[in-house]
């Protein structure tokens, strides 16, 4: 017989939400919260616990960039991209951001602490550049800002 | 404060008393109250442009005991940050908007459909949203509202998108019709309006249609609320009067080097210095949601056309061929003319697939590619070849 780990997590969740099919994207949202992505394994008890496919939730969560199902960092930057962000410096941003945690575009720091990746918009263009780290928006970035930014971070 | 070029105005921003206007609104037939904005004129203030009041009407016309009324929050059109800025200051103006519109249709729930950059607002808007259901219950009406997030998808902003997304799907566009009004969140009656919509309704319940219709043109009534960037002195958020020409605009906001304004973002139009009189920011001219980008004579317009395409090839949804191909084939085809592989009469084929897109796409997001596409090709062909 299969026997099933209960995912305790997966539970709490479905409780504090409910089992309905609108329940599913705050839920996964909130597994994003506590451990930064989406695991499969996850995605197969949220399946489980709601009663549908695990190809839906999989493809639910695949259309929706915040929903990352490749494992992040602790804090993930959001760099926009967008054309006022791009006129005002967000090259130049970004380059120092690499340089200071060691990071390519798109990639997850070994120990988990820092993703790198691009936005579209972010609804901050009067600021520009932007970012966001996890919820929380910078705005009229420059390099010497973002460093000192960066630094805070990385002593968190 | 007031423009030399533009008329300012202050109505969304003002901080009023919902409880007087709520306590009005709930002595009123809901008829009246559709009748009452549909005078005013007020067209939504998304980008689309449907009457408020008509939409109303629609939803209050069903017989369906369930109706629900929407706030799309889902502002992601790039230069759009206006409604950040309107549920940062005024969120009970806001909610009071949606009560508004629930008494007018008949509904007893409302989402707020957020997008989720904006989620460091949740916490300012949840305590608004407590003293906000107080009231309801001070009221004895049982309107509630619940407020769902976004996940970084631009098409969510499209209603029916929108709708699959609160749902718990995947946000892809439904076929119209049905409308909304018919079926809409959960198939049910819905009438689905922008922020800043919501909030002018609360300014006409207040001061009246006629008041509302003292300003603006015939076609575009009151005023509206602006994000300007890009290249000028003045980046950031204004409540201005509809009916003004993009030259005075530019006189307002421009580094006196415009070269181009881009009105309505990435799914909007680009105007050219040639057309900055002519053209009036408004429903009769080039409409917008409230995105207007201005670029001078620095920028590649290349580089702009380069970054909207880059844009919606990511955020198209792709379920429709027109759109996600026809958005990937109008990057590749600008990256091949830039390149010299493809001669710049490939460039009218490009127009030609933006036009089919136009037609043939499911939602507004394949239907307006062509808008900057059409528009930034005809006035700045050598900038796109050379």
């Amino acid at each position: 017989m299969e026997t099933i780990i209960e995912n305790e997590l997966v539970k709490e969740l479905a409780n504090q939400h409910g089992r309905s099919r609108e329940s599913l994207i705050p839920i996964l949202q909130d597994l994003v919260v506590q451990n930064r992505f989406l695991s499969k394994q996850d995605m197969v008890d949220v399946a489980r616990e709601l009663d549908i496919s695990a190809a839906d939730v999989y493809g639910t969560a695949t259309f929706y960039t915040f929903l990352d199902t490749e494992v992040r960092g602790k804090y993930i930057i959001r760099i926009c991209k967008t054309i006022s962000c791009a006129m005002k410096g967000k090259n130049d941003i970004l380059v120092t951001i690499e340089d200071t945690l060691k990071l390519k575009l798109g990639e997850t720091s070994s120990d988990r602490k820092f993703s790198l990746l691009e936005a579209n918009c972010i609804g901050w263009c009067h600021k520009a550049p932007a970012m966001l780290i996890n919820d929380t928006p910078y705005t009229e970035l420059t390099p010497e800002k973002v460093t000192e930014i960066l630094r805070e971070y990385i002593r968190k | 404060m007031s423009g030399k070029f533009v008329k300012r105005v202050d109505l969304i921003f003002e901080e009023v008393e919902c409880r007087e206007i709520l306590g009005k609104i709930m002595k009123m037939d809901p008829d009246d109250i559709c009748q009452e904005v549909l005078d005013s004129d007020l067209k939504g203030r998304g980008g689309a442009g449907f009457p408020t009041g008509m939409k109303w009407r629609f939803a209050f016309q069903e017989s369906d005991p369930v109706k629900y009324i929407v706030c799309n929050a889902d502002e992601g059109e790039p230069g759009t940050f206006k409604d950040r800025e309107i549920l940062d200051q005024v969120p009970g103006k806001v909610f009071c908007g949606m009560a508004i519109a629930a008494r007018a249709v008949g509904a007893k729930s409302g989402y707020v459909y957020l997008r989720g950059e904006y989620k460091f607002l949740i916490p300012k808007l949840n305590e608004q949203l407590k003293n906000f259901h107080q009231m309801m219950d001070e009221f004895n009406h049982n309107f509630r509202i619940q407020i769902r997030l976004g996940s970084g998808a631009y098409i969510c902003g499209e209603e029916s998108a929108l709708f699959e997304s609160i749902e718990g799907k995947r946000g892809e566009p439904r076929n119209k019709p049905p409308y909304p009004t018919t079926s809409g969140l959960f198939g049910k009656p819905t009438s689905i309006n922008n922020v800043e919509t919501l909030v002018h309704t609360v300014m006409i319940m207040k001061y009246g249609a006629s008041h509302f219709k003292e300003l603006g043109t015939k076609d575009s009534r009151g005023s509206k609320v602006f994000s300007v960037s890009g290249d000028t002195p003045k980046s950031g958020i204004f409540e201005l009067e509809l009916g003004m020409s993009v030259n005075e605009f530019v006189q307002e906001f421009g580094d006196g080097d415009t070269k181009a304004v881009q009105v309505g973002g990435a799914s909007g139009f680009c105007v050219p210095r040639k057309r900055f009189e002519e053209t009036i920011i408004g429903f009769e001219g080039v409409p917008t949601g409230g995105s207007m980008k201005l670029f001078n004579s620095t920028r590649s317009m290349y580089n702009v056309l380069h970054n909207y395409l880059d844009f919606f090839t990511e955020e198209s949804c792709g379920q429709c061929t027109p759109c996600r191909v026809g958005c990937q084939q109008l990057l590749k085809g600008v990256e091949a003319v830039k390149r010299g592989d493809k001669n710049s009469k490939y460039l009218d084929e490009l127009v030609k697939l933006a036009k089919t897109m136009k037609r043939a796409s499911k939602c507004g997001l394949g239907q307006s590619v062509g808008n900057a596409f059409g528009s930034i090709v005809e006035n700045f062909k050598e900038e796109i070849i050379y």
